[in-house]
């Protein structure tokens, strides 16, 4: 009976998005304050039916309820319970749930958190994202429904949890994502609502900012638990591939990254206010071409859904309708006034243009490599498939430009800087820069160019930030006063650009000097890499909860002194039958060794994978910092307080809003 | 000229500039990387460039998987259960390669009219079929039925 109470909550949901799509909306634009009430009631009322839907399928799992279809293919009596409860989103049907949850939550918490704004300016947020809520919970329902039954067949046991994905990595890894992805749907909803009311100003900016920054931080996780996950769970020791999946989670990122930055000129000078609208809208289509993409079945990737070709028609549908309206309207509202605005050729605003102008260019590479070969498939013109390096050779350039840039930029003042008072500030970051990119190969090995180059710009930009942060910090009253002076949202920044310094630091180093063999070994046998000394001891059996491995024993060494010992295995698991990789591996702060077993090739002889991977970790280290910098600078006073400017630019904002619903009513 | 739209005349130059090399640099990017996808007929039938990395798949034929014994060459054939052809990679094959199994790989066609693969990568579960496999297998099949 649990199973059907979540689909007619379900259902409840997808009526009361329906309201919340409609009502709220028609009163903004009739101006009738009671229908415009309604918003904060439905989107309650939406979230507690969604949640309780994700609750009585996670109930499902939990309570091992094989009649439900989804469950049986998904789960088994064995599974230990904390993957039962990661198995809800372990497939399409329940993942997809997971999404709407996480929807319907952050319009709630729009509800909650936006008491300060105009009532109009929420209506229509809060309708927008009823709308996104309505169509995906209309997927849900007609394609995709978690609740079916199998009836009255039931199966005795289940199919068992894809193996890959019983793992922490997977417990998190998706939400974080989500949490990302969806999030950008509160960006989108200001910006069409400002579109609709026509005012595109400082306040709906700083509306928007937080809700962008927390995305992009979540976003920002999720990439790096994916990656993280590849890394050591896949068995291959790589922690990128340009899988056009990862990709689907880059692009939103770029321009989420871009948007972020052309809100923070729009608050503070009022300029590249139709851009950053467009932005707006070119991210959350992002978000969703990532969903289609993983969705519909059209690529070959470790994340694809086997999927029916219903679900690709109806996300297909649903991003051509988005991009297509909100284009639409976009091209009728935005403004075209040119702003009065003044600033020099150089300038901080021309810093985050060209910022902007680069992001957006390294997201068009990521997109043509993406979506290029699906393109030519879907014409019957031809199956080809474009690889990583395409990617290495467009996209590193652009990624150096950008941190070039981003150095100079930090020390940039709004309106006008000096050339050379900025000439001066950037000495320091070129010096230390330069020895530190010097260092690097005598640490490291040979000279790579690449690594120099990409070391060089790491630098540059930490050192920027951090003499930045010094300068910022002086006061005559000590100099913990004076960093105590500056905003958390300023902390958060400096976060922030340390942690792109960090990964950049991290994949320069790692991408050309990690090694890696695979080899043919057998017990006693031992290799040496990178003045490591592998020495494969033996092969044993082992008996997991819901498998059994074969366990190898390899003791690495450096000058007869033992650094690790390493148990990878090779597990099968029962249900599925299927082998997987558990890879052994030593994880530290400037070098990751990882070793993998592969199959037995003769009577004792096994295939091995053996890595060395210098500052391997910095990679995510990076994605960290950035994520706690989006963090702390949404904790800043400003977004907290009602300061007395606020206040006046919503009562301005509330006088507008009622002349043009006066104008429109009007005739 | 007016210092604005002087000001305004530099950005645009600078833009289309950016967007031409950009657009130059992108298509030579994806002129040298992009691999095109042969089924092994087309291949047996000699429609692959050979020394051109592409790609090629199909199912691993029963009984033909043979490990060398020293190293961890292997060589097995890949059919569309029309014609076949003769594969060779020396690494760890992925956990779900298998003889009567689909696999898409990576590498070049030797003059042999053998492919040596350098990357090769079987589906992630067992209900999920590669699509360019599971076309070439339809494509195969349909010849085969018109065939006869």
């Amino acid at each position: 009976m649990f199973p059907e109470l979540g689909q007619f909550s379900l259902i409840l949901a997808l009526l009361l998005a329906l309201l919340l799509a409609v009502v709220p909306l028609t009163g903004s634009l009739t101006g009738r304050p009671i229908l415009q009430d309604f918003a904060r009631p439905l989107a309650a009322g939406q979230f507690v039916f969604v949640a309780l839907a994700f609750a009585l399928l996670t109930q499902a799992f939990v309570t091992d309820d094989f009649s439900v279809a989804y469950v049986a293919n998904n789960s088994n009596s064995l599974l230990p319970w904390y993957y039962k409860f990661s198995a809800v989103w372990g497939s399409h049907e329940g993942s997809l749930l997971l999404w709407i949850l996480i929807l319907t939550g952050w319009t709630l918490a729009v509800a909650i958190f936006s008491r300060r704004l105009p009532a109009a300016m929420i209506a229509q947020v809060l309708s927008i994202m009823g709308i996104i809520s309505s169509s995906f919970l209309l997927f849900s329902i007609i394609t995709s429904n978690p609740f079916s039954r199998l009836l009255p067949n039931v199966p005795a046991d289940g199919a068992d949890l894809n193996p890959l994905l019983q793992d922490i990595g997977l417990i998190a890894h998706p939400p974080m994502l989500y949490m990302g992805y969806v999030g950008f749907s509160v960006a989108f909803a200001f910006a069409i609502a400002a579109l609709i009311n026509g005012r595109l100003d400082a306040a709906w900016a700083r509306w928007s900012r937080p809700w962008t920054t927390v995305a992009w931080a979540f976003l920002s996780l999720g990439i790096a638990l994916g990656s993280w996950w590849a890394y050591y769970e896949l068995g291959w020791g790589g922690w990128w591939f340009w899988d056009p999946v990862e990709n689907a989670s880059l692009l939103p990122w770029l321009a989420g990254t871009a948007l972020m930055h052309s809100l923070a000129v729009t608050e503070k000078r009022g300029v590249f206010k139709s851009w950053t609208v467009l932005l707006a809208i070119i991210t959350f289509s992002l978000s969703l071409m990532g969903a289609f993409l993983v969705r519909s079945g059209v690529l070959t990737s470790v994340h694809a859904f086997a999927s029916d070709p219903e679900r690709g028609v109806f996300l297909m549908v649903l991003l051509a309708v988005t991009v297509i309206s909100s284009l639409t309207l976009y091209a009728f509202r935005a403004p075209v006034v040119h702003s009065r605005v003044r600033y020099g050729s150089l300038s901080r605003e021309v810093f985050l243009l060209l910022n902007n102008v680069l992001l957006i260019a390294a997201m068009l590479l990521v997109l043509v490599g993406t979506v290029y070969p699906l393109v030519l498939d879907y014409f019957d013109m031809g199956r080809l498939s474009i690889g990583k390096p395409f990617f290495d050779i467009t996209f590193t350039p652009v990624a150096i430009a950008i941190g070039l840039l981003m150095g100079a930029g930090i020390f940039s003042r709004w309106k006008k800087t000096d050339s050379g008072w900025l000439g001066q500030r950037l000495l320091w970051p070129a010096a230390c820069s330069l020895i530190l990119a010097t260092l690097v190969p005598l640490l490291f090995g040979d000279f790579e160019p690449w690594a120099f180059v990409g070391v060089f710009t790491a630098s540059w930009v930490a050192v920027a930030t951090l003499q930045d942060l010094w300068q910022k910090s002086a006061s005559s009253r000590g100099r913990l006063a004076g960093a105590r002076r500056q905003s958390r949202s300023y902390y958060g920044m400096v976060l922030g650009h340390l942690g792109l310094a960090i990964t950049m630091a991290g994949i320069s180093v790692v991408s050309n000097y990690g090694s890696e063999r695979e080899v043919r070994m057998s017990p006693g046998d031992s290799i040496e890499i990178h003045g490591l000394t592998f020495n494969f001891v033996r092969v044993g059996q082992r008996q997991g909860p819901n498998y059994t491995a074969e366990s190898a024993e390899v003791v690495i060494s450096r000058d007869g002194n033992p650094v690790v010992t390493l148990f990878p295995e090779k597990r099968q698991y029962q249900v599925r039958r299927n082998i997987m990789t558990e890879a052994g591996i030593d994880a530290g702060l400037f070098r990751d060794l990882f070793v993998a077993l592969g199959e037995k090739v003769g009577d004792n002889a096994w295939a091995l994978r053996l890595q060395y991977k210098p500052l391997l970790r910095w990679v995510w280290l990076g994605a960290l910092f950035m994520a706690a910098g989006g963090l702390l600078a949404i904790s800043d006073r400003r977004y907290r307080i009602r300061s007395r400017q606020q206040a006046a630019e919503v009562a301005d904002h509330e006088a507008n809003a009622t002349t043009v619903v006066a104008n429109r009513v009007a005739p | 000229m007016h210092p604005t739209r002087k000001k305004r005349l530099t950005i645009i130059l600078f833009l289309i500039g950016g967007l031409a090399l950009a657009v130059g640099l992108t298509s030579y990017a994806l002129r040298q990387n992009i691999n095109l996808f042969y089924n092994p007929t087309q291949i047996a039938d000699g429609e692959a460039p050979a020394g051109v990395r592409i790609r090629a798949g199909g199912m691993v034929e029963k009984g033909s998987v043979k490990r060398d014994p020293d190293s961890l060459k292997v060589r097995f054939r890949v059919t569309d259960f029309h014609r076949s052809v003769a594969m060779e990679y020396t690494g760890i094959l992925p956990d779900l390669f298998a003889e009567g199994q689909g696999v898409v790989a990576m590498g070049r066609l030797m003059a042999s009219g053998e492919f040596v693969a350098d990357e090769v990568l079987a589906k992630h579960d067992e209900n999920y079929m590669p699509p360019e496999v599971q076309e070439s297998l339809d494509k195969a099949a349909s010849r085969t039925s018109a065939s006869r």
